[in-house]
């Protein structure tokens, strides 16, 4: 085990003693795990399910429900992009392929090659008031089109190649 | 005194007569930039010499001048706004830039900057403040009353506007089943999508007979579109946690949870820092207001399900496991939560709670209808000019709300368009939609039921002329059958074929059979699902089947999108009798789909074009039609 991997396990063991390894609060235990890995890797949904004595099948149910747990990882860089129906009806969609296109990711490949960006959607933000609304790293941009949030994207990707 | 002056005024007197700069702090001016606007007051005001205050004082100095951040303020489109006081100048779009201007000018000067007033598109005038604006002249303001002026992380201030006296009256003079009368007297109905009399629900609670009871604040606002209980959660978190505590008194609960959607990260922070605040004086904990008796309530964060807005979905995903809904009877308000009997309301229906414990039932029944009391705040958005958070008295009508608070309905290049007004969509994924026809209807539960669209929580999105309905319904469909759990097989598979079913009208393969088939599907669907998820999943097909058959049947029979949305309806040409051979859109095409010679009419090569509509933009003459 190298020493990141460790650490990050005894977060977790950390974080089951802190909701006092209840089931029932499997879901705000798996929001914290997610917090740590980025994504719920597979061996430590089975070792959550034997922390909490439930099968994992439970745990596996509750993680594929909610569109939040991610059982892949993700990106760097996560791009949401809100496809609400204030934001579609103000044509979000030309946004999302604009960006697609520009990083080569579709439906099913949502993260590139690389892993480098994520590019998904989500119901509702709640800032309708600014639609069409993209999200770069929980950083909110309102009043979206195509050109500029492929001109973000390029922003982001001079910085990574300077890095 | 209109509402806007009137919330100037009760700002004011609340606050002593000191000095207010106040920034919007919503998730809309927060993305537009509001905290570097408020940093940047922070910074430029003590150079010039004023004595900056950041926190609320019951009694200021008499040369401070208090800096706050606020809840959403509801003008959204309009943000980054500041407000002055006791001016109540509103300063719109404003940037980090403008700010050494407003301490300047402003502050230090006592003028007004005309560039960041509001423009009303209409008169052409400037607007000095929110009493001037017409968004704000005509709404009347009740739980989005403190949103935009108090500091919603700061308890103090809440209590010094008379917060938590409601909650201490029902906790120290009431008794439970008087707290139940009141509500039931005042008419109050859940602003959460049914419109069921809360007061009912809460003496079903109230009369069981078990030790455990708890109460549960829905914040799972899931309509894609809606956004009023996030602004009331990030606004006027105390309110929403003093209507659950007084809720909790009237059925004999101790423990609450407030389950917040996982998109809302603000309203969560906020939310948990309210509840931590009120532990923290007293108010919350196992000696409410000293008299004896318990209440604890934790903030729960949702993880992205839709169906969770459901009661018994929500219940299940508290309790840990996947949300799906469970069959009514037995109703939770019997067996909830860990199978006690349970309550759970909405944000916007709690936040409505203490106002009535404070004004009494009669004063509340003199707003909005005999049918539906009180007032609903709206989310207005879509084609609108002045998109935002709008509360009216139940009962105002369609016309008010869009073409007057929110300034009409705007082209696709964002100018108003007096024709332009052809839908709106209310209630999300579970309503229908309204048509030019319905613009006098009043809005309340009753008569939106009757033609067959809902209040929902509250979501109202105009459309103009340029949206294809069958589209607007394929989106919703998509929704829900995205969000469908799966346990209902009508659900699960009949949402998965409505789509499929609007699929074909808008890719040019059903016949007309297929649109008998979408009715007959979405009437199955209905009756067939457990929920309400299920169960209102088809009104956005069926209402837009019923109010714009001859587009679905455009689509079918001409095979034509009369919007010019669906691509694969699409048939762009040059019309030669306009077009002028200028070469624009040759150079526009990014597939070389266009041919023709300088100063002739041009031409597309069907077989190249992608319709991705780069021509008739480029196009000065408007001659690409069809697209």
């Amino acid at each position: 085990m190298s020493p990141s991997t460790a650490q990050k396990f005894q977060k977790l063991c950390r974080i089951l003693d802190e909701y006092h390894r209840q089931p029932a609060r499997l879901v705000p235990i798996l929001q914290a795990v997610q917090e740590e890995y980025r994504y719920l890797p597979e061996e430590v949904l089975t070792y959550v399910a034997t922390a909490l004595r439930v099968p994992p099948a439970r745990v596996f149910g509750v993680a594929t429900f909610y569109a939040h747990f991610a059982l892949e990882p993700k990106g760097k860089h996560v791009i949401r992009l809100c496809d609400g129906t204030a934001c579609h009806v103000k044509n979000s969609i030309p946004i999302l392929e604009a960006l697609r296109n520009r990083l080569g990711v579709d439906e099913e490949h949502k993260t590139t090659p690389d892993m480098m960006f994520t590019v998904e959607t989500v119901a509702c933000l709640g800032a309708c008031g600014l639609a069409p609304v993209l999200v770069i790293d929980d950083e909110v941009h309102g009043q979206m089109d195509p050109e500029r949030a492929v001109t973000l994207v390029d922003e982001i990707l001079k910085k990574e190649t300077v890095q | 005194m209109n509402t806007a002056e009137a919330q100037i005024h009760d700002a004011m007197t609340a606050t002593g007569t000191g000095r207010r700069v106040i920034v919007c702090a919503g998730t809309g001016c927060v993305a537009n930039g509001s905290l570097r606007v408020f940093e940047a007051l922070k910074r430029e005001m003590p150079a010039v010499g004023l004595n900056v205050v950041l926190e609320f004082r019951p009694e200021p100095a008499g040369d401070s001048v208090r800096v706050s951040e606020s809840g959403c303020q509801g003008f959204c489109q309009m943000g980054p706004l500041v407000t002055i006081l006791p001016e109540g100048i509103l300063y719109t779009k404003v940037k980090a830039e403008d700010v050494k201007e407003i301490v300047d000018s402003t502050l230090v000067n006592g003028k007004a900057i005309d560039r960041l007033l509001y423009l009303d598109p209409q008169t052409r005038k400037h607007c000095h403040g929110a009493a001037d604006i017409p968004f704000y002249q005509r709404q009347s303001r009740m739980v989005l009353k403190e949103c935009g002026f108090i500091d919603p992380e700061d308890l103090t201030e809440f209590i010094a506007h008379g917060g938590y006296e409601s909650a201490r009256k029902a906790y120290l003079e009431m008794d439970a089943p008087a707290i139940c009368d009141l509500i039931l007297k005042s008419g109050l109905r859940g602003r959460g999508g049914g419109g069921f009399p809360t007061g009912r629900k809460w003496e079903a609670a109230r009369v069981q007979k078990s030790p455990k009871k708890y109460v549960i604040c829905n914040g799972d606002e899931g309509d894609p579109g809606a956004f009023m209980d996030r602004s009331v959660m990030e606004g006027n978190p105390h309110s929403v946690l003093e209507g659950l505590m007084i809720a909790a008194r009237a059925i004999g609960a101790d423990e609450g949870y407030v389950y917040v959607r996982a998109e809302y990260p603000l309203a969560v922070r906020r939310m948990r820092k309210a509840v931590k605040d009120a532990v923290a004086k007293g108010i919350l904990g196992d000696n409410v207001f000293g008299s004896g008796q318990k209440m604890w309530i934790d903030v729960m964060e949702g993880a992205g399900a839709f169906v969770c807005g459901e009661e018994t979905a929500m219940i299940a995903s508290i309790e840990g496991r996947r949300g799906m809904p469970a069959p009514k009877p037995p109703f939770p308000a019997q067996s909830g939560l860990w199978r006690k009997p349970t309550i759970i309301n909405n944000v916007e229906t709690l936040a409505q709670v203490g106002r009535i414990l404070n004004y009494g039932a009669e004063a509340y029944r003199g707003v909005g209808t005999a049918g539906s009391p009180g007032t609903k705040t709206f989310a207005l958005t879509g084609h609108v000019a002045n998109t935002g958070l709008v509360e009216v008295p139940f009962g105002t009508t369609l016309r008010e709300i869009v073409l007057n608070i929110g300034g009409g309905v705007t082209n696709d290049k964002g100018k108003i368009d007096k024709n332009g007004f052809k839908a709106v969509q209310i209630g999300g994924p579970s309503g229908g939609c309204l048509t030019p026809e319905h613009l006098d209807l009043p809005m309340d539960f009753d008569s939106l039921r009757s033609v067959g669209a809902m209040v929902g929580s509250g979501g109202l999105v105009a459309m103009n002329q340029r949206t294809c309905m069958v589209s607007v319904a394929r989106f919703f469909m998509e929704f829900t059958q995205r969000e469908s759990c799966g346990k209902c097989v009508l659900c699960r598979e009949g949402t998965k074929q409505l789509l499929a079913l609007l699929d074909d009208v808008i890719e040019g393969r059903a016949t007309p059979d297929t649109l008998k088939l979408l009715e007959t599907l979405g009437h199955a669907v209905q009756k067939g699902s457990l929920c309400g998820l299920g169960k209102t999943a088809p009104n956005p097909v069926l209402s837009t089947l019923r109010y714009f058959r001859d587009e679905y049947e455009d689509h079918v029979i001409h095979k034509r999108c009369r919007a010019g949305r669906c691509k694969a309806l699409l048939r762009p040409e040059i019309n030669p009798l306009k077009c002028k051979g200028c070469g624009l859109c040759m150079k526009a095409c990014a597939v070389g789909a266009i041919t023709g010679e300088r100063k002739k009419p041009h031409s597309i090569n069907p077989d190249l074009c992608i319709k991705c509509g780069a021509c008739a933009k480029a196009c000065n003459l408007a001659a690409v039609e069809g697209i």
